[in-house]
């Protein structure tokens, strides 16, 4: 694994030796990696190969059949997706999943859902707390819109957006749970190069200005081996390779993973 | 495209403007000849966030005020439609903003028709009474009331979705239509009835003659009062983190678990919203007429406010009131087609005559709107005030 340093923080997320399985598909098998604080961790692994079901596993859409995740310090498997959004933890989806008939205002108001505490009463007199926090929040919701640069599309219906501008407001929202972790489910796929430079850059800001952990799922190898600090490369649900970028790209099981080499 | 202007971190309470009280408790004024210019967001997030919008809405008001004036017989179809425009904002809610389709709005209504009227009814009476004639006891009794069988229902929208959600909710409106037919002691049973809720407030009655108009004229001005207030807290609901997550729940509501919004909480909240709406609707509905039978809470009333929320605009509260208005001024005005159309009948023996084209209106209209303005009146609203602020320019 890694130096001492970084043994001596405590991790964000711990996952260990996850299995799911759809029927008598294996679709993760064996998993275990940790994030530490402010790192930025990569998953990859050729189509069908886990990565999204990891995901899934750690925002509690799917329950595995074994293993354990622990984030900061709880066991979340079995929590419903509410509460492990509620305790920090944030998420984009391979394909764009916003809420379509929603402005990207909205979109991003509802990231902060879980930071309101009034009530349906108030919410209807729209008195005192609501008011205060709706403007509170708004007030932040702004500051992410500066961040991602979406002011010129604020008060636009999301579907109406183009796809990277789209990407763009899937990550606002995340951002806007004030996540202590985030996770990117292929944040740049089917972007041009501009749009996969912008996006890199934000990410690289939001983990060295905002200190928030990032797991990140792509394809875009260029990307992945340029950002990340460690990679885990998985196939077939199993892992084959965790590390450096540098150490990863040697190995010659992943080489044989993407490149189907003798096994 | 606007060039990145720095990068702005999203550090935890440090931003300059949030001052004592939080951002936006200074209110900022808006500079002279800028009248869109915002210079707080609560001026942003504001109800009536423009000039033309407040102008407007005073104008609609003001007009609204002045229609007391009509004859007595257009006072009470007015009055009816701003109630049913209570009960439409309510299915609203449910099923324009949170995407849960109900056609069981029917019963609802009768819930809270029937705690209205027994709880304002007469203890002595042939039907259940208890005898409180404040309308701050009965109305919201009958929401509340409404709204627990709101909540008794969501558990149903927590486990199906769509169509099956549809029909679970139809075969309520068929269930309580039994219930209430057979329920002589608080229905009066049907063909027979009972006496609605009594409209009464710190001793005024607004279903009588008095010094300050007619009973028409009284039961229009409350209904109006009234239906601006639900309305005004519909919107307020809608804007706030409750519509959002309602929105949320409709769009996408995988995503909006995942974002931190509790399905099963939210479903069951927007119905029980919802219902009470409806409550507080059916309670009032019938103190215009004053008297009501079991057989009126059918699946024809369920179809009614779906046609109002449809026609008028889907998750819009003005469209909803727009909708209702529309729906319940139709029969008046479809009575006016025999005169204007000579192949239509006033007879009811003879084909076609003018109550066959009322029903089957409901239909076609949903069908048409459905097809051609699938945001309805609000929709073609929105289109006719494009078109004016850019004339004479297409776009």
């Amino acid at each position: 694994m890694t130096g001492g340093a970084r043994e001596a923080v405590p991790p964000v997320l711990k996952v260990e030796d996850v299995g799911l399985a759809f029927a008598g598909v294996k679709a993760i098998d064996g998993v275990s990696f940790e994030v530490a604080p402010a790192e930025l961790f990569a998953v990859i692994g050729p189509n069908g190969a886990g990565k999204t079901s990891v995901f899934n596993v750690l925002s509690g859409v799917y329950r595995p059949q074994r293993g354990t995740v622990t984030f900061l310090g709880e066991d979340v498997i079995g929590r419903p997706p509410h509460r492990i959004a509620a305790m920090g933890l944030a998420r984009t989806f391979q394909n764009v999943e916003l809420f379509h008939n929603l402005t990207v205002l909205d979109n991003l108001m509802l990231g902060r859902h879980h930071h309101f505490g009034y009530g349906p009463l108030q919410a209807l007199l729209w008195l005192g707390r609501a008011r205060r926090e709706e403007l509170a929040a708004r007030a932040r919701v702004e500051d992410i819109i500066d961040f991602l640069d979406l002011a010129a599309w604020r008060r636009h219906p999301v579907r109406l957006l183009p796809y990277g501008v789209q990407k763009r407001v899937e990550l606002g929202r995340a951002l806007a749970m004030e996540p202590r972790l985030l996770l990117l489910d292929e944040p740049v796929a089917g972007m041009n190069l501009e749009e996969t430079e912008d996006m890199a850059r934000f990410v690289l800001d939001i983990r060295d200005e905002l200190g928030v952990p990032v797991v990140l799922v792509d394809h875009d190898m260029g990307l992945v081996m340029d950002l990340a600090d460690r990679v885990l490369v998985l196939d077939f649900g199993r892992p084959v390779a965790l590390g450096t970028p540098a150490e990863v790209q040697r190995d010659p099981k992943v080489v044989a993973a993407y490149l189907g080499g003798a096994p | 495209m606007t060039e990145r202007t720095g990068q702005v971190g999203v550090r935890p309470g440090v931003r300059p403007d949030s001052g004592p009280g939080g951002p936006g408790a200074v209110r900022a004024r808006r500079p002279k000849g800028r009248p869109l210019l915002y210079t707080a967001y609560a001026q942003d997030m504001a109800l009536l966030d423009t000039r033309a919008k407040k102008a407007g809405l005073a104008l609609l008001l003001g007009a609204a005020v002045l229609l007391s004036g009509l004859p007595d017989d257009l006072l009470v179809l007015l009055a009816a439609g701003y109630v049913a425009a209570i009960g439409a904002i309510g299915l609203n809610i449910v099923t324009g903003y949170a995407g849960q389709v109900s056609l069981g709005h029917a019963f609802f209504v009768a819930v809270g028709a029937y705690t209205a009227a027994a709880v304002s009814g007469d203890p002595g009476g042939r039907t259940l009474g208890f005898g409180i004639t404040s309308m701050l006891v009965w109305l919201p009794a009958a929401g509340a009331a409404a709204a627990l069988a709101g909540v008794l229902v969501a558990p149903l929208a927590a486990r199906l979705r769509g169509l099956y959600l549809a029909i679970v909710t139809l075969g309520l409106v068929f269930l309580g239509e039994h219930v209430f037919k057979e329920w002589d002691h608080l229905t009066g049973g049907p063909g027979v009835g009972r006496p609605a809720a009594v409209p009464e407030l710190f001793g005024f009655r607004f279903d009588a003659d008095s010094a300050l108009g007619t009973r028409a004229q009284s039961l229009y001005m409350l209904m109006l009062v009234l239906l601006v207030v639900f309305a005004v807290a519909a919107r307020n609901l809608a804007r706030s983190r409750i519509g959002r997550a309602f929105s949320a729940i409709r769009d996408r509501d995988i995503a909006a678990e995942v974002i931190g919004v509790p399905l099963t909480r939210y479903k069951t909240l927007a119905f029980a919203i919802s219902s009470g709406y409806a409550g507080c609707a059916g309670a009032l509905m019938y103190t215009v007429t004053g008297f009501f039978d079991p057989g009126s809470f059918n699946l024809l009333m369920s179809v009614q406010f779906i046609a109002m929320v449809l026609i008028g605009g889907v998750a819009t509260v003005s469209g909803a009131i727009a909708g209702a208005l529309f729906v319940t001024l139709l029969p008046r005005i479809t009575q006016e087609l025999p005169a204007l159309l000579p192949f239509v009948s006033a007879d009811t023996t003879q084909t076609p005559n003018v109550f066959q084209i009322q029903v089957a209106l409901y239909g076609l209209l949903i069908v048409l709107f459905l097809v051609f303005e699938p945001r309805g009146l609000f929709g073609i609203w929105i289109r006719a005030r494009a078109y004016w602020k850019s004339w004479p320019f297409s776009y």
